[in-house]
């Protein structure tokens, strides 16, 4: 319960500085787009290995 | 079309009439509800009659997936859909139909809960019209959306999580607008009350519409 | 990114071909990729070297140029998914199904950004993360419409019965739009508090090219995300259907093998 209080008390110190909040939209925004990303070109490669390859893409 | 929306119309509705779940189980739930937010509110009349407006579309919207849930089910569970596929009824007046049963059933929620307001918060009513308008459109339009996403998701197996995650969202306008409407009537907010009525109306219709358009296709493919 | 060279499937093995495209890139979605990453490298040097700080917003501003880029993005993805969908139900067209899917999930994923960093915005302008401010208090009913879609695309269903049943949800998801924004302006406009500050202020010269730098740069992202994210769920449903073609051909040879 501490950690989290401290936690807590880090985040809201942090968040009310002004460069702290631009940095953390923008590695937010880019970061969530990363690891989607990572994420889907992974799937599509496991995926890609188990299809026939004439079936693998629309055209 | 309207003759066929008739006929579901009554089948659903002598159906609930039998087996009254919605009134054994959905109204004793509303009626807890108000209750419970009673005692969560301590009892304080002032604060209780300032949330009823919103309390109130709250509370339909919550009553309302239950109804749809359990309507939903009911159909599935008896073969229903296969049935009226292969029925020559207007797909559009099916869907009708379903909003008219859905529709009846709300009502009957809508004026026990008002009828439980009035009483155990004391809310003192004035606007009737207005009131009477909000809850009647507003209900068309959760009627209207129910009737589209029960059977929807109708045999999904996390259906009873799905449906309100469906509901509850697309349904938000109306609980902003029943409840400021309701506000207003009952002289407690500001700005014209008809405005949010006709985005009740507004809401209605393109659950209406949007409904008998996918239904044919819904109830083919599916 | 290099292809690994396999050798092909020798014969009579039952092992798909491993030569020719193994992932879902492409010499597009490689162009694409460096366009965007490229674009934001520059977009970040603008933001935060080149431009500087607003009269009226302040350093938020720095904020603002990726909070309006990806609510815009996800708007066009929104009405693009929805367009997919109409043509899926209409001509029964698989391409336009996945197409709706892929755009609606990325959408969703920009959208939950877009409540994100306006709530962070918020902070920064106001001291709290959530003031029902209008537009973010609709963007995230919308988030939550679409994340709703996500979850019916992702019933257990023949091909035809998602495209119908998810198509609909898709287009009163977008139908409802207007009708979210509307409802939620005009309960934002009785409230009549410090959020009346807009969203659109007087920006010219170096921060508007930014802005629309920045918008740019998602919209190719943005594409860049769909085109991956549509050749997987390509994959996914070929995957099931040879899937069931397998199994169709495993039933039919265990019946020769019992009759003969």
């Amino acid at each position: 319960m501490t950690a989290v209080a401290v936690l807590a008390a880090v985040l809201a110190e942090i968040t009310t500085d002004t460069w702290w909040l631009i940095a953390l939209a923008w590695v937010l925004t880019l970061g969530a787009v990363a690891l989607y990303m990572a994420s889907v070109i992974r799937r599509g490669r496991r995926l890609s290995r188990q299809v026939p390859e004439s079936s693998r893409r629309w055209m | 079309m309207i003759r066929d929306a008739l006929v579901i119309a009554g089948k659903d509705l002598r159906l609930e009439a039998r087996s009254k779940v919605a009134v054994s189980q959905v109204l004793p739930f509303v009626l807890a509800v108000v209750l419970l937010f009673g005692f969560a509110l301590d009892g304080e009349s002032q604060v209780l009659q300032r949330v009823a407006s919103g309390l109130f579309w709250a509370t339909v919207l919550f009553a309302a997936v239950l109804v749809v849930q359990r309507s939903a089910a009911v159909e599935r569970a008896d073969g229903v859909t296969d049935a009226l596929r292969m029925t020559a009824l207007h797909p559009g007046g099916i869907f009708l139909g379903k909003v008219v049963s859905l529709l009846a059933q709300l009502l009957v929620v809508d004026v026990t809960l008002g009828l439980a307001m009035v009483v155990l918060y004391d809310v003192a009513l004035s606007g009737v019209l207005l009131l009477t308008t909000c809850a009647l459109l507003g209900s068309v339009a959760v009627a209207a959306a129910g009737a589209l996403y029960g059977p929807l998701v109708a045999g999904a197996r996390h259906r009873d999580t799905l449906l309100p995650l469906l509901m509850l969202p697309v349904l938000a306008p109306v609980l902003l607008a029943g409840a400021r409407g309701f506000e207003i009537a009952l002289g407690r907010g500001v700005g014209g009350g008809w405005q949010w009525a006709g985005m009740l109306g507004i809401v209605a219709g393109v659950y209406l519409a949007l409904g008998i358009a996918v239904w044919g296709p819904l109830l083919e493919d599916t | 990114m290099t292809q690994p060279v396999t050798p092909a499937a020798p014969e009579g093995s039952v092992a798909p071909d491993r030569s020719g495209a193994l992932s879902t890139s492409s010499r597009g979605t490689r162009v694409l990729g460096a366009l965007s990453l490229v674009g934001l490298v520059v977009l970040v040097l603008f933001s935060f070297a080149f431009s500087k700080p607003d009269a009226e917003l302040g350093e938020s501003i720095r904020i603002m140029y990726v909070h309006v880029s990806t609510v815009t993005a996800a708007y066009c993805l929104m009405l693009a998914s929805a367009g997919f969908s109409i043509f899926a139900m209409w001509k029964r067209s698989q391409f336009a199904d996945l197409a709706a899917h892929s755009t609606a999930e990325v959408a969703t994923l920009l959208l939950g950004l877009t409540v994100v960093v306006g709530a962070i915005w918020g902070r920064m302008t106001w001291g709290v993360f959530w003031t029902w401010d209008a537009r973010l208090t609709s963007t995230a009913i919308l988030f939550l419409m679409y994340v709703g879609y996500l979850a019916v695309r992702s019933l257990p269903a023949g091909f035809r019965a998602r495209s119908v049943r998810s198509g609909v949800v898709n287009l009163l998801a977008a139908a409802m739009i207007p009708v979210v924004r509307e409802s939620v302006n005009w309960w934002a406009s009785l409230h009549q508090n410090e959020t009346a500050l807009t969203l659109d202020p007087s920006i010219s010269g170096l921060q508007y090219f930014t802005l629309m730098l920045s918008m740019v740069v998602f919209a190719v992202l943005a594409v860049w995300m769909v085109v991956h994210r549509f050749r997987v769920a390509w994959l996914e449903d070929q995957l099931s259907e040879v899937g069931l073609d397998a199994a169709i051909e495993a039933r039919r040879k265990e019946a020769v093998g019992v009759v003969s």
